[in-house]
């Protein structure tokens, strides 16, 4: 039993890095071809970093992302507590189902839903075009905004209510028994919230595909190459994206490993 | 003063919501029921019945891809549920590493790969056989559906057995039940609640794709997404873009509804993300 899984557990992984392998090999291609391959070298890296437009679309993503993240996170910390704090029940069970909506909905109908709204208000104010970098934030900030929320709702509920009580029964006031009591009992919530945040928005095509014209972002750019025959610039940036973010991953998880095993270890020395 | 500072809070998130998530939903049943000068008029409804086509094979396909997923990742979930405790989260990591990548990308690279004069192909014909037209096909379309959403499959479904007692396998063991029926009475039901979310989280991507179709389906393969794209991008109808936009959202709601109703007997978690 436990043999057939694992065979298809390993071909699963070669199914999955297959088109990543390639890509990689054939970044290094001397040729345009991306099916034979020529002889190794760096040309495409070389062209990648000439070329203004490959890097303002990187600034752009970087630009969008942060900036809706950081409202996201913001709105986002504020809506949860508003969450928590409402006590009627209908009230809040409407709030929870509404952050549920762009989660559910696929992201062509949120990209295509903002779109007509942008038009919409657009041509009722008579604007010639409807679409800009804005549109585009506000697009960014509203699929954020679940994502904070139900990072930080949770971390919120799990706080003790007496604790704030006990913290303004010895005089501090509220704002600022939040800030030294709760705030802290958040932080990681609020801090995975903005991650993935910062994450999502760096990695949508399809809603800033509805919701943008002329600021132009990293998949939006691919997008746009790909309609073209594409040159394998193209690999050489991605297989750049995968190498950070692999070695990103691998970083976080072994320090984390490392952290683990030095807790394992003080407490088994601490049961002897 | 308490009341003021709950509603301080509070209202940001409100309107926010109420301007961008509700309002734009309302606007897209306004477009779908008008005409270009805002009369009211069921023509972008009536359009609808010359994409039956699409959106049967859209269902049909992502459908496809579903079962496809669940049947390559259930197995593979359960067997790094018991992978060793040292290497599982790391294995786990190496399923949603090529997740980081951008869809469009991995999408791209399968379709050079999968070409007329593609790697594939250049090593069949180097082994007398070939060329085979893979692009265009519906197999094509299916097969980049199960590559781009399979870590969707296999995340909730490791998340919810990782979960899963040792203790109560072994209890079951001890009581004399066999291999087959630990299987079918315990791991099975209380892994169903990971599957009903990977289904969804398969499922519902799948059916509104319409880069996937684009690119592996060569443009002979028409998606509701494909439409919706089409119609509001480059015919720019924004009203019949509205109104099959609204049907896709029914199709996914109705079956959200069909997936809860399985989940109610199953009891809640599992979902991830």
């Amino acid at each position: 039993m436990r043999i057939a899984t694992r065979i298809i557990k390993w071909h699963v992984y070669a199914f999955l890095y297959l088109p990543l392998v390639f890509m990689i090999i054939f970044s290094f291609n001397s040729a345009k071809s991306t099916s034979v391959f020529e002889r190794f070298s760096f040309k495409w890296y070389g062209e990648l970093f000439s070329s203004s437009d490959t890097l303002e679309a990187l600034r752009n993503t970087m630009i969008l992302a942060l900036v809706s993240a950081l409202i996201a996170t913001v709105l986002g910390t504020l809506a949860a507590l508003g969450i928590y704090m409402v006590r009627n029940k209908i009230y809040k069970q409407s709030m929870l189902s509404v952050t549920n909506i762009p989660l559910m909905n696929p992201d062509i109908v949120t990209g295509v839903s903002l779109m007509l709204l942008f038009v919409f208000v657009g041509r009722a104010l008579g604007f010639s075009q409807y679409l800009n970098f804005w549109t585009l934030l506000i697009a960014h900030v509203t699929f954020n905004l679940p994502y904070v929320i139900l990072n930080v709702l949770p971390k919120l509920n799990q706080t003790d209510r007496s604790l704030f009580e006990a913290a303004q029964d010895l005089g501090a006031p509220p704002p600022k028994a939040f800030f030294m009591v709760v705030m802290p009992q958040i932080v990681p919530g609020i801090i995975s919230g903005a991650i993935m945040a910062f994450t999502l928005s760096l990695d949508d095509f399809v809603i800033s595909y509805y919701t943008s014209s002329g600021f132009q972002t990293l998949p939006l750019k691919i997008y746009s190459m790909t309609k073209k025959v594409v040159k394998p610039d193209m690999y050489a940036l991605s297989s750049l994206i995968f190498l950070v973010v692999l070695a990103l991953l691998l970083g976080s998880n072994i320090f984390q490993m490392r952290a683990e095993n030095k807790n394992a270890g003080v407490s088994r020395k601490k049961a002897k | 003063m308490k009341k003021l500072t709950k509603i301080f809070i509070n209202s940001p998130y409100v309107v926010w919501s109420a301007m961008f998530v509700i309002v734009p939903l309302f606007i897209v049943i306004y477009y779908a029921f008008t005409d270009a000068n805002g009369t009211f008029t069921f023509d972008n409804i009536a359009a609808l019945k010359d994409y039956g086509y699409n959106f049967g094979i859209s269902i049909l396909y992502s459908f496809i891809a579903t079962v496809l997923t669940l049947i390559i990742g259930y197995p593979v979930a359960y067997e790094l549920s018991k992978a060793p405790q040292r290497t599982q989260k790391i294995q786990m990591m190496l399923i949603m590493l090529p997740m980081w990548m951008n869809l469009l990308i991995r999408t791209y690279t399968w379709m050079n790969i999968l070409d007329n004069n593609g790697v594939i192909n250049k090593i069949l014909s180097l082994m007398g056989l070939g060329p085979v037209t893979f692009l265009g096909t519906p197999g094509a379309v299916i097969f980049g559906m199960v590559y781009n959403y399979l870590p969707y499959m296999i995340l909730p479904i490791y998340t919810v057995m990782a979960k899963m007692d040792d203790s109560l396998l072994e209890a079951a063991r001890d009581l004399g039940c066999n291999g087959f029926n630990v299987w079918k009475r315990l791991i099975l039901p209380l892994s169903i609640p990971g599957v009903i979310s990977g289904i969804t989280m398969v499922f519902v991507p799948s059916v509104s794709t319409f880069y996937i179709s684009q690119k592996l389906g060569s443009g002979k393969i028409m998606l509701i997404g494909d439409t919706i794209e089409r119609q509001m991008q480059t015919n720019y109808n924004y009203h019949l873009g509205a109104s099959l936009s609204l049907v896709l959202m029914v199709i996914i709601l109705v079956s959200m509804f069909i997936m809860n109703r399985f989940s109610d007997n199953a009891g809640e978690g599992g979902m991830v993300a």
